[in-house]
């Protein structure tokens, strides 16, 4: 125990260690802002098939040798996300096939690409750092966190001045179209929103492990909470705890960050639980 | 001149018509209920009306400064409202969303409103509370709350008795009827014929035949004496099986 707790202080003199703890707080706070909406609207998976699609982006930008990926990866996913929106409207495919197709096609041909033309010997070990962030987060530059900063204010900005019309399109949305909220629009900047998180995620969590970072805090706050705003404050403060202590743990026994942080949110969520039925039952 | 007017209005949806040649208007002061069986439009023609699809053909015209915006709706249910972590509190604020425009948060006005109607529909008690906790008849008075909140002026309710049991029903009507007595012009889809007649003071009838009068009038009329007998036959049928 001592030993490790040496280990983190040892470990926090160096900067990409700092790096690591600065962009994975940041990247909890804004995939847990969210959450709330993507499970209530039936949208949980919609994070876990953008991540597939920013995983089969990744692979043709690291076949291209790109310096900076998330040129690359980021329209792709923002594209994607607002295709699988239109899908999930006007539903020739329904949304959650078309969800998987995309998820699954855009997996097999990134695997494909990346063992097609090698980037480096180690295929199996690409693709496990890409799908399970293995040590990604570890290895940032100063210039991936300054795009993390940019973009986590810009999405806690946009949350924020939006706050009242993502809860009414995410409560009712024909009321919300009735008093002249254009709805469309709401959809297309939650689905960019998303795909930024999920852009960003990909270093924390890697490409498989992103959905569990956006649902597991709000699952766990809405065993306790009751109202909107509660959950949301609340699945922020999880989020957050987890990434802390799951990237502290990770340091100190030397565990992969990804599984970590996720195993600690699971954690949470099953002692929220416990909470939630014992303290705070539904009448 | 009418709060709203349609013109040989037909509504459904990807250019087919569900239910065509719709004439009717409604002043303020009106409370028009639409009657008839399940599948003949209803709920199309509100969603038309509120400028939530458009009109297959024919005209939708509002008057006295109605704009579309300010119409009070009251929708059914959704799934999702089942157990969404909402606030009753949240919820009728977020019927200012209207006003509010494109300010990010409500001011103190708005909220005085919310405060007003949760007051009035007997509701404040439960501000705090969370809507999936409630009992149905009072979600229908969140929602009819949110609604008051977006309008002054018109109410359109989606069968707001839907799943109530009788007398939570009558207590929902006679305050449907306490807000129409205070000037608010009340249109409603109704399953409930008797209600509908006893209260309204127009009825459309949607269906193989159309037809918008003055209740009255809908009583002595042919669609509406064999709609009236069918519903009652049917209605007794349900009470000596329950």
């Amino acid at each position: 125990m001592a030993e490790g707790f040496a280990r983190i202080f040892q470990y926090l003199q160096y900067p990409f260690v700092r790096y690591a703890m600065i962009v994975g707080i940041l990247i909890a706070l804004c995939s847990s802002l969210l959450g709330v909406t993507l499970v209530l609207k039936r949208f949980s998976f919609i994070g876990d098939g953008l991540s597939h699609v920013a995983f089969g982006a990744m692979a043709v930008a690291s076949v291209l040798k790109m310096t900076n990926q998330t040129i690359l990866v980021l329209p792709v996913t923002v594209i994607c996300a607002v295709l699988l929106l239109r899908s999930g409207q006007n539903a020739r495919i329904k949304g959650d096939a078309a969800i998987a197709m995309i998820s699954v096609g855009a997996l097999a041909f990134g695997y494909l690409l990346m063992n097609v033309w090698p980037v480096s010997s180690n295929i199996s070990g690409d693709v496990c750092s890409t799908l399970f962030g293995s040590t990604s987060i570890l290895t940032l530059q100063l210039s991936d966190v300054w795009l993390c900063v940019i973009l986590s204010v810009i999405v806690v900005f946009l949350f924020l001045f939006f706050y009242n019309r993502i809860f009414d399109v995410t409560f009712d949305e024909n009321f919300a179209r009735s008093t002249g909220t254009r709805v469309e629009r709401y959809h297309l900047l939650i689905a960019v929103i998303i795909a930024v998180i999920i852009v960003l995620a990909m270093n924390l969590v890697g490409s498989l492990l992103i959905s569990a970072l956006v649902i597991f805090p709000a699952l766990s706050a809405m065993r306790i909470f009751h109202s909107f705003k509660s959950v949301t404050v609340c699945s922020a403060v999880l989020s957050v705890t987890g990434a802390l202590i799951g990237l502290l743990f990770s340091i100190a026994a030397a565990t992969p960050v990804g599984s970590t942080i996720v195993a600690v949110d699971v954690l949470i969520f099953a002692v929220c639980t416990i909470l939630g039925s014992v303290f705070f039952r539904h009448a | 001149m009418a709060l709203i007017t349609c013109k040989d209005l037909a509504v459904g949806y990807d250019g087919e018509a569900v239910a065509a040649g719709l004439t009717f208007s409604v002043s303020a002061g009106d409370y028009l209920c639409i009657v008839g069986e399940n599948g003949s439009g209803k709920s199309t023609l509100i969603r038309t009306l509120l400028h939530l699809q458009q009109p297959v053909s024919g005209e939708i015209t509002l008057g006295d400064g109605l704009a579309p915006t300010e119409i009070g709706y009251l929708p059914q249910q959704s799934s999702i409202q089942k157990d969404f972590p909402a606030s009753v509190r949240e919820i009728v604020l977020s019927g200012c969303q209207g006003r509010k425009g494109i300010r990010p948060f409500y001011n103190a006005a708005e909220r005085e409103l919310a405060n007003q109607t949760m007051e009035k529909l007997g509701i404040l008690q439960f501000s705090k509370r969370c809507f999936p906790e409630l009992s149905g008849g009072q979600q229908q008075r969140v929602l009819l709350a949110r609604a008051l909140c977006a309008t002054r002026k018109v109410l359109l309710m989606d069968e707001p008795t839907a799943g109530l049991d009788p007398k939570v029903t009558a207590d929902l009507y006679s305050l449907i009827d306490g807000l129409h007595r205070e000037g608010i012009t009340i249109i409603m889809i109704s399953h409930d014929i008797a209600a509908a007649v006893r209260y309204a003071s127009h009825i459309l009838h949607i269906g193989r035949t159309v037809f918008f009068g003055t209740t009255e009038r809908y009583r002595v009329s042919g669609v509406g004496r064999s709609f009236l007998v069918q519903e009652q036959a049917s209605g007794s049928a349900e009470d000596d099986n329950g």
